[in-house]
């Protein structure tokens, strides 16, 4: 993810303060849903694997 | 209908500089959650015998949710894209969670209309809200790749039933030890009334966190060094706007409609017997040489294919297109059909391997559609236009079951004591619902000019303003 991509830029916002989001915000965020994501995946993971287990 | 001051639009419009990889977790926040719908099936057995009731009843509750996760997303479309994402997904949240607290006591007080009521039909309301806004938001803040936008989130759909499927089992054991998950224990109604009163606070905090975060683009953000100009030189792709009541107008989203009904038809007709399907194509007289064990790991299998159908094959339309990447899903699926019904029982890797491909079709097809809806109709409501389309769901909710349900009573048996054969009209029906899919999308053109909205209009703030023409 670029961060020129990421932030872009804006037609209708010119009077506004630009703002910065805090790298650790999006980490947590991420880290919120990617955690249960995980657990979720490996619990099924570990379900399908009997597919295999003969 | 006005919203509170904080929930509104205005309030969450992003300054210059605001990192848009913060909305996808925002999205996911709501997705996870509402995903849990398809994860029913680990407590319906504990309904049937709280309410001493058949499996027909309570898998009712599953059907009204689908039902009315379709109908308010064609209803409330126009008021989700209007009022932002954060009003959203905050209704949702609170239809949602709600549909858990009336289902609980439901349960608890063992009145199964309180099930129909809460999960089915208060729930579902807050499914369809949740639903379609984190799609339309992802959409406008990845114009660069839509299909990769649409698929994050509705990728987080297909992961909540990954989720909530191992949790409610381990939290229903935590309230019901005599409970352990595996084949032939039972919890209690006790247990499944309090696990839908943890669900109901875990979902409230994570909607909430959702609605807190996310963000809309100001009007006329790009990312840096997008240039819109270079997605109209696409086929099929425009830089004007539809509005959602002259969408419905256009033969494109009728097509589109078809396409969705056909290729969510197909997938449930798989999905819906998988346990038993694979255990009846292997059988031999009374025994089947696909244990239940097997069996469950194969449903396993199909959920992760699903899921990642939906980011894979979401993403890759970024790259092949919107029309060509159905082509696949319906074209490929027509012959891997046909395999399944004719070769489906000589070996099992390839019962497996063509299933687990259908099914990633069928969830690349969800994830996709949004996108293909962008394509054709621009972003201006583009929410609304896919509510309205989700309506295709709720009638595949209820044709897929049918068919497959209505070939298997013609047979003697029950599923899990049949074989093969017995499937192959239901799954001969479905080539036929792809081949019709198939046509439906080769006849998509793009959407003539007199539909477009004049070139200044398009905020969806300011969406009153459009007429229908």
């Amino acid at each position: 993810m670029s961060s020129a991509a990421s932030t872009g830029n804006s037609a209708s916002t010119g009077n506004q303060q630009p703002t910065h989001t805090p790298i650790g915000l999006i980490a947590f965020a991420w880290t919120l849903v990617g955690v249960p994501l995980a657990y979720g995946l490996y619990q099924t993971v570990k379900t399908a694997s009997s597919l295999f287990g003969g | 209908m006005a919203v509170p001051a904080f929930l509104a639009r205005e309030r969450i419009v992003a300054r210059p500089g605001f990192n848009r990889w913060l909305i996808p977790p925002a999205a996911l926040a709501v997705h996870l959650c509402i995903g849990q719908a398809y994860a029913t099936s680990v407590y319906k057995t504990a309904l049937v015998e709280h309410f001493d009731t058949s499996l027909t009843a309570i898998g009712i509750i599953f059907s009204i949710a689908i039902v009315m996760l379709g109908l308010s997303a064609a209803v409330f479309g126009k008021w989700v894209d209007r009022n932002g994402p954060r009003a959203a997904m905050a209704t949702s949240a609170v239809f949602w969670v709600t549909g858990f607290l009336v289902g609980s006591l439901g349960i608890a007080t063992e009145q199964l209309w309180l099930l129909y009521l809460g999960y089915g039909v208060i729930g579902g309301i807050g499914l369809g809200i949740g639903y379609i806004s984190p799609v339309s938001t992802l959409i406008k803040w990845f114009p660069d790749r839509p299909g990769l936008a649409t698929g994050m989130a509705i990728m987080g759909f297909g992961g909540g039933a990954l989720i909530a499927s191992p949790l409610s089992r381990q939290l229903m054991n935590l309230y019901d030890p005599d409970y352990d998950g595996t084949a032939g224990t039972v919890p209690s109604g006790e247990a499944v009334a309090l696990l839908f009163l943890t669900l109901a606070v875990l979902y409230a905090l994570f909607m909430s966190f959702g609605a807190l975060i996310v963000r809309v683009p100001a009007d006329g953000w790009k990312p840096d060094g997008f240039d819109p100009s270079t997605v109209k030189s696409k086929a099929l792709v425009t830089t004007d706007n539809v509005s959602a009541d002259n969408a419905i107008r256009t033969p494109q989203f009728w097509l589109l409609w078809i396409v969705l009904f056909c290729n969510v038809t197909a997938g449930i007709g798989i999905l819906e017997q998988a346990a038993p399907m694979i255990q009846d194509f292997f059988r031999d007289g009374e025994t089947s040489a696909v244990a239940a064990a097997t069996a469950a790991g194969f449903v396993g299998l199909l959920s992760l294919f699903n899921m990642g159908g939906r980011f894979v094959w979401s993403s890759t339309s970024d790259y092949i297109g919107r029309k060509p990447i159905y082509m696949i899903y319906l074209g490929v699926g027509i012959v891997l059909y046909v395999i399944l019904a004719t070769l489906g029982s000589t070996a099992t890797w390839i019962f497996v391997l063509t299933a687990a491909v259908i099914i990633s079709f069928y969830g690349g097809g969800f994830a996709t559609i949004p996108a293909y809806l962008r394509d054709l109709f621009g972003t201006f409501q583009v929410g609304a236009i896919h509510g309205r389309l989700l309506t295709a769901w709720s009638a595949a909710g209820i044709a897929g079951p049918l068919i497959i349900n209505g070939v298997l009573d013609m047979a003697e048996g029950e599923p899990g004591e049949l074989v093969a054969g017995d499937y192959r009209p239901a799954l001969f029906i479905m080539v036929g619902l792809l081949v019709v899919g198939f046509i439906a999308n080769l006849l998509v053109k793009p959407v003539a000019d007199k539909w477009h909205e004049p070139k200044s209009a398009p905020s969806p703030s300011t969406q009153e303003a459009s007429a229908v023409r």
